[in-house]
């Protein structure tokens, strides 16, 4: 018999997420109400850092996926 | 009370005692030689020891204690003795040794204060540290080992090389401030860069370290690219090319790290990049650069080994360490995902845990310098580093889809091993003063205010929310068995594939020759016997007449050359 775990039901998941969603929100919020110290100019844009972090890594990983193409080899490929 | 006893002698000596003792003791000595070595170093700690040995009229420094050397010293130890904790269960007198004199020699090399140990302790270190790749005994394991091996010796010859030309030059074997403005200065920094995975000779590390044992792997996270690290603190701090070369090295492994599928190989491309972090902190030479690198070379080193401990027990009760094959492990290994999980907040910088109070000082110090490029690609590699070793590492290990794999928690020294190295990571993060408090330089810098907190956990909040959503809109590209093409190519395919055909090409060209020189001999064989044979020119029979005449004609001649 398998046992059921709380995270194998997909509703539990998704309200993670939800709640996930709501933290980056709060966070954005308290970013909007808080003067931020700043070194260079761009860091006091409103939410610099959670667009900065979200774009980076969505380019992050199409840009990887794409070097698949480019690099991706079968796994014996060193192998004579 | 002082001690004036180098480290290196008493892990060199227990070394010794490996093949000599009977299995339980093996296994003690082992995690001992660290703790007493601790001791040692404590002492070491209270006086201002020297040990000089002199050896042809140059004066060998076996221990240089400075605050450099020794905060590096008690690093070393930790690892060690973390290391030893995790691989207690095993009997294996290859691996027993090699740990031993591979951590010696990594403590013989920071604590030397002359170029000629310092080269001794160098190639001590790389034939410990083969030991422990050796010691998986497949055939896939030796051959990355040798490749490894050539990579390590290729560095201490040029370390060699440099400081014997810069001994030559200088008349002093010292290991100070070194620069790259002369030959020798070039050649050992070369030498260095090897160590540290510089771009393009880097992929020993990603090459050899995921192929070592589920132990030993721990131990060559720790010492080889930190004693580099150390080296190039020591020796060329302030100097600018190293701010591009460390970008670079933040940078470009991310990429890998995100399609690889050996989960302990996105682990060596994530060292490479956590590296790079270190390196610009020596190129941009400020105290507070050189505070940053010394303490997230710290804090690097433990959070590090809690990840690839994780890795290590999933491999050992597994037998599996590709993301493609794992999943789900959570079910099975719930202590073991949970202490992986405070590795992954360490090396993401998440507050409260290690990597925030080291890392955020390097970026600082890029942007006091007013490096904004760098701020920013650093600032990438940071968002990434989360991404794929915060991240991928647990995700694909531990949860993810369920691979159906079930199996038990991993043995209770390799938890009790990922425990403590835990706890550090959450002492240095909450408690960051006592760290502080042992770099080089005095520390003004303060890393929890509310703009870096703040910041910060923007920062990886929206990096996990990139992950979420990549998922959930199916795009994550998924865990393939593969290889991915790396500048290993050049000598894993490139160079080999050289090597055939030219080796095809000359044994052509050697069979050509042969048939040539064959035929111009017969021909020269059939000229001679046809001026020989029966009726040939030199076998005729002359009468002597025609001798006489000849005579008569040559005679004549002489007699009107005279006359004119």
């Amino acid at each position: 018999m398998k046992k059921k775990y709380w995270l194998d039901e997909r509703r539990n998941v998704m309200l993670l997420i939800r709640i996930f969603a709501a933290l980056c929100v709060g966070v954005l919020a308290i970013d909007a109400g808080f003067h931020r110290h700043e070194e260079f100019f761009w860091e006091g844009w409103f939410g610099f850092y959670g667009f900065f972090g979200f774009i980076a890594c969505v380019v992050l990983v199409l840009a990887a996926k794409e070097l698949r193409r480019l690099l991706m080899r079968r796994e014996d490929h060193y192998d004579e | 009370m002082t001690s004036s006893v180098p480290p290196v002698f008493i892990f060199l000596g227990a070394a010794a005692l490996v093949p000599l003792l009977p299995g339980g003791l093996r296994r003690l000595l082992v995690p001992a030689v660290p703790l007493f070595g601790g001791i040692n170093l404590w002492f070491l700690w209270q006086g201002t020891p020297a040990l000089d040995v002199t050896v042809l009229d140059y004066r060998l420094e076996l221990l240089r204690a400075d605050s450099l050397s020794l905060l590096f010293g008690l690093l070393f130890h930790i690892a060690a003795f973390l290391g030893a904790v995790f691989a207690f269960h095993v009997q294996d007198r290859l691996q027993q040794a090699g740990c031993l004199l591979y951590a010696g020699s990594a403590l013989g090399a920071v604590f030397a204060g002359d170029l000629v140990s310092l080269v001794i302790f160098w190639e001590g270190a790389a034939l410990g540290s083969v030991l422990l790749i050796l010691a998986r005994r497949t055939p896939r394991a030796t051959r990355a080992a040798m490749r490894y091996l050539v990579f390590q010796l290729v560095s201490g010859l040029l370390l060699l090389g440099g400081a014997v030309i810069l001994i030559g030059d200088t008349g002093s074997a010292a290991f100070d401030h070194i620069g790259i403005e002369s030959l020798a200065g070039v050649l050992i920094f070369v030498a260095i860069g090897i160590k540290c995975g510089f771009p393009l000779v880097h992929t020993w590390l990603t090459d050899a370290y995921p192929e070592a044992t589920a132990t030993g792997m721990v131990f060559l996270s720790a010492f080889s690219t930190k004693l580099a690290v150390y080296a190039l603190a020591r020796g060329y701090a302030g100097t600018e090319v190293l701010i591009p070369i460390g970008t670079a090295m933040t940078a470009f492994p991310i990429f890998y790290a995100v399609i690889e599928n050996d989960l302990r190989r996105v682990l060596a491309y994530s060292m490479i990049n956590q590296i790079g972090f270190m390196v610009v902190g020596v190129g941009i030479g400020t105290t507070l650069a050189l505070n940053g690198t010394v303490s997230h070379v710290f804090s690097h080193v433990i959070y590090k080994a809690l990840l690839i401990m994780s890795m290590g027990a999933v491999l050992h009760q597994t037998g599996r360490i590709n993301g493609s094959e794992l999943g789900g492990l959570y079910k099975s290994m719930p202590q073991t995902a949970g202490l992986c999980i405070v590795g992954a907040a360490s090396i993401s910088a998440f507050p409260l845990f290690s990597g925030f109070v080291s890392k955020s000082m390097i970026l600082s110090a890029a942007a006091a310098e007013g490096h904004w490029v760098i701020w920013i690609m650093l600032l990438f590699a940071s968002a990434g580093v989360f991404h794929h070793s915060g991240i991928k590492i647990p995700y694909f290990a531990f949860f993810a889809h369920d691979s159906g794999i079930r199996t038990r928690e991993a043995p209770l020294n390799m938890r009790i091993g990922m425990a403590m190295a835990a706890l550090l990571c959450i002492v240095i993060g909450c408690y960051p003063a006592w760290l502080y408090a042992l770099l080089p330089h005095e520390v003004g810098y303060v890393p929890y205010t509310g703009s870096h907190v703040l910041v910060q956990v923007q920062l990886l909040l929206f990096s996990a929310l990139a992950f979420i959503v990549l998922n959930l809109v199916g795009l994550y590209p998924p865990e393939l068995r593969s290889v991915n093409l790396d500048s290993d190519l050049v000598y894993r395919r490139l160079v080999p594939l050289a090597a055939r055909r030219g080796e095809a090409a000359v044994a052509a060209l050697g069979r050509r020759m042969q048939a040539e020189w064959a035929r111009g001999l017969d021909r020269v064989i059939f000229l001679i016997a046809h001026q020989h044979r029966p009726g040939g020119v030199l076998a005729r029979t002359w009468p002597t007449g025609a001798a006489a005449l000849w005579i008569l004609v040559l005679l004549g001649a002489c007699l009107v050359i005279y006359y004119v």
